[in-house]
């Protein structure tokens, strides 16, 4: 177990290897120089040169990747060809923010979709399971940008109970330790400013969970549907357990590896920024962040930020992978397991 | 049960609770980038810097006409190389340091001389070299603690008002010693507020300067809240979460204007959108079909179905609050029969061939480009015009009209300065045909130029004003562009805001605004 996990890391380094290379290589392609984007009517050849030097767009693609990989090995991001900041820098304000909404979104998901999926599959053809399919299956198809006005002007203008924007409202100052309001809200023992994010979280929690929950509950009930035929339960039920022992302890246990699965990849699919969600709530998270480096050929931006992304969602799928092991013992390894 | 209800109500009451009189929010699309004034070139940083910094002359409250400011008087030499600045006394960085001539050397010396310490920061000094500083002026030079002189090359007017602009802004040496490259996020200026917080994507909050020059401001804070969606940043108006926004969607104007808690502004932005025809190529080197051409665009249709109303039919080529604007031109009336008969008696009865090229990407003074050249096609062709649409990635776009490639092209402008300048010598002279153009029109006349270079050289505004009024006219005269519009700039206010009005730099002073009591 502890070698296969070795290995596992071990291979993330060429991994995100491949990732960085073709990430710098993708954004050479888009079309559009940064130095265009920024001097717009005002380029003249001569400025236009200045500030490509400026940037090194001058040099060779070759080159531009060397230094890139180059930095990289030391943990250089690059500078923001937009603020002049250090990429690394403007991830490391912008990403508590991300994943304090992805993991409230994912509280929210995981706890909707494993009751509802457990229930519809339990009380398989009942009511409970008809509304719960339907609801699941609007929720899958729900356009995010649609839900996440319908839930401002429902709930925060016609019933005024959440705030319309923002991850605290404009009085409210946090000093900064970990990133994460809810966190140093109460590292500060502030609980107003503890409950006003946490107010102002539930929206735009509940707008980007709304899609993993819908896909949770559907492989949840699916999952779990399988499970219950087979003969190990069957077995529970004549050796006379309850039904929340047999449907808890029996088959959910084994029932829930697919749905780790999922849960992991919308995990990692969240944290690489709702940019949706991002703008509409004014959340001031990564996505957000990626789109408006992309809008500005931010080439360091871009770079460094997917780069991050991908390295995240791969370590979240090797946690989840880490995790099957650890749930199903029958789940062996080539060297490690035996 | 009871509980959860108890828990809500707290909820509630936390977020309508905290209300505050004296702190003004202001909601806009987007952060700020940087707040060191020389090195940020987008608008969502100067309307932060606008409130931290101040320059040594300023623009007048409603116009860009100049008035003192960090500099409380000033004399320019016999020759007109040397301007002596002398400066306000008393007034210190927010920071504590004194505000004397050191400081203002140090602001401008560090953007042009390559051997500054300050010289080398992350960025280049865009601003300094767009407005061509570099070749205006020669040195920046200490007289007494009290005492700047600036000399430049050669003489130049607006100069003057190229000092009024954000990146000349005169900014605490101190800190940027302190700070280095970091500055940009820790700016201290002279201005009404100074800088407190800012985070990222989020809000940058300004404090009331108390120690402000020319009189400490009513509110306490200023909040900068970004909220990129434009319907959210909309709610947040009408639900009282900001007290203001701006770049208001044509959509929502109704709406603001009907609601009797709100309030609305808007302005004749400080910009022009354009159909420029090249008269380097044929037919447009006729001045009946340029004429013709003139009227035969109704750019009233235009405003009223492609800006919903947010721009104003344009007839100079500078806007009309810009000073020296002369209102006596009427502009070319739209009249298709008459166009059809300057056609006509140019030689083109049954009109012609040619190609209209359009911008692929939305600007500020034209938000849909390819439907104004739609527009405009359809115009053309009811006089016999055949015009076929043209477009190209923005950055070949550019390039090409620059080179003159097209036959007729749409740009435009978007001021930087407030002087007419800005516009009619770098659109129109015809020393801006060289490559890269800035006059797509490739118009040549001699008489224009002598009118805009005396005007450079002249000092005193009001003969500066009358030669502009005549370039108007040599410009009206020979038609080289159809003038099409100048976008409308929007604000919206609870209507307990006072004290705010829009400036035709585009800029957003709140030092004089004040919160009523709701």
């Amino acid at each position: 177990m502890t070698l296969y996990a070795l290995r596992r890391i071990a291979l993330l380094i060429p991994t995100l290897l491949a990732i960085s290379v073709s990430v710098f290589l993708m954004v050479q392609l888009v079309p559009g120089d940064p130095a265009q984007v920024m001097l717009g009517e005002r380029a003249t050849p001569e400025s236009l040169a200045v500030l490509r030097e400026e940037l090194g767009l001058d040099q060779p693609v070759h080159v531009q990747l060397g230094r890139y990989l180059g930095g990289l090995l030391v943990g250089d991001l690059g500078r923001s060809i937009r603020s002049h900041t250090a990429v690394s820098e403007e991830l490391a304000n912008r990403f508590p923010a991300t994943f304090e909404l992805t993991l409230v979104s994912m509280v929210f998901a995981c706890f909707v979709g494993v009751v509802v999926g457990v229930l519809s599959a339990v009380r398989r053809g009942s009511a409970v399971d008809a509304v719960g399919m339907t609801t699941s299956l609007a929720g899958v198809s729900m356009p995010i940008f649609w839900l996440g006005l319908v839930m401002i002007t429902t709930f925060a203008v016609d019933l005024g109970m959440f705030p319309v924007s923002g991850r605290v409202s404009a009085y409210t100052y946090v000093t900064s330790v970990t990133g994460l309001m809810l966190v140093d809200s109460l590292l500060a023992g502030d609980i107003a400013a503890f409950l006003d994010a946490l107010h102002h979280l539930i929206l735009p929690g509940i707008t980007l969970g709304t899609v993993p929950a819908a896909v949770i509950v559907r492989m949840t009930r699916a999952s779990v549907l399988e499970v219950i035929q087979e003969d190990y339960v069957r077995t529970a039920w004549a050796k006379g357990l309850s039904e929340k022992v047999v449907i808890v302890r029996h088959a959910f246990r084994n029932a829930s590896i697919p749905v780790i699965t999922v849960v992991s990849l919308q995990f990692g699919y969240l944290l690489g920024g709702a940019v949706i969600t991002e703008t509409i709530f004014a959340w001031p998270g990564v996505g957000r962040w990626l789109l408006l480096g992309v809008h500005s050929r931010d080439f360091p931006v871009i770079q460094g930020g997917v780069l991050v992304v991908a390295a995240t969602f791969v370590v979240i799928n090797l946690l989840a992978d880490l995790l099957y092991a650890w749930l199903d013992p029958r789940i062996s390894y080539q060297e490690g397991g035996r | 049960m009871k509980a959860q209800a108890w828990i809500l109500v707290l909820l509630t009451c936390i977020a309508c609770g905290q209300g505050s009189n004296d702190t003004l929010i202001f909601g806009r699309g987007g952060d700020t980038v940087g707040l060191d004034p020389a090195l940020e070139t987008d608008g969502e940083s100067f309307k932060v810097a606008d409130n931290i910094y101040e320059t040594l002359v300023r623009f007048e409250a409603a116009s860009t006409a100049l008035e003192p400011a960090l500099a409380e008087s000033w004399t320019v030499s016999e020759d007109r190389l040397r301007w002596t600045f002398t400066l306000r006394s008393g007034v210190l960085f927010h920071d504590g340091t004194a505000l004397n001539a050191d400081a203002v050397v140090f602001s401008l010396e560090r953007q042009f001389k390559k051997d500054h310490p300050f010289h080398k920061v992350e960025g280049a000094y865009q601003y300094w070299n767009s407005m061509s500083m570099s070749e205006i002026v020669k040195d920046v030079r200490k007289v007494d603690d009290m005492t700047v002189e600036i000399e430049l090359f050669r003489p130049n007017a607006p100069f003057l008002s190229n000092l009024a602009m954000n990146f000349c802004s005169i900014v605490s040496p101190t800190a940027v010693r302190k700070w280095g490259n970091d500055y940009a996020r820790h700016p201290v200026g002279t201005g009404p507020f100074k800088f407190a917080e800012w985070i990222k994507d989020d809000r940058v909050v300004l404090e009331r300067n108390p120690n402000y020059w020319d009189g400490a401001p009513k509110i306490a804070r200023v909040v900068f809240r970004s909220i990129p969606e434009n319907s959210v940043r909309l709610i947040a108006l009408n639900q009282g979460a900001v007290h203001g926004m701006d770049n208001l969607v044509p959509d929502f104007v109704a709406n603001i204007s009907a609601d009797s808690k709100l309030k609305l502004l808007k302005q004749p932005g400080m910009n022009v959108g354009y159909l420029a025809m090249n008269m380097d190529k044929q037919p447009f080197h006729v001045l009946k079909v340029r004429r013709a051409i003139n009227h035969a665009i109704n750019k009233q249709a235009m405003v009223d179905n492609l800006y919903q109303g947010m721009a104003q039919p344009a007839v100079n080529p500078i806007p009309p609050t810009m000073w020296s604007y002369h209102e006596g031109i009427t502009g070319y009336h739209y009249d298709p029969a008459l166009a059809r008969r300057l056609l006509a008696e140019a030689g083109y009865p049954n009109g012609f061939k040619t190609t209209l090229w359009a911008m692929p990407v939305p600007r500020p003074y034209m938000p849909q480009p390819l439907k104004i050249a739609q527009a405009i096609q359809a115009d053309l062709s009811a006089i016999g015009i055949e015009a076929e649409i043209v477009t190209f990635e923005w950055g070949t776009y550019l390039d090409k009209v620059q080179r003159g490639q097209h036959d007729m092209a749409l740009l435009g402008w978007t001021g930087d300065n407030g002087d007419p300048d800005n516009f009619l010598y770098v659109l129109l002279d015809k020393s801006a045909t060289a490559f890269p153009a800035n006059n797509i029109a490739f118009y040549r006349s001699e008489e224009l130029h002598k009118v805009l270079v005396d005007a450079q050289l002249e000092i005193d505004t009001d003969i500066r004003t009358s030669l502009y009024r005549r370039a108007q006219e040599i410009v009206h005269q020979d038609a080289p562009w159809v003038p099409l519009v100048h976008a409308t700039q929007t604000a919206a206010f609870n209507a307990s805001v006072s004290g705010f009005s829009l400036h035709p730099t585009g800029s957003k002073y709140f030092h004089k605004v004040r919160l009523g009591v709701k």
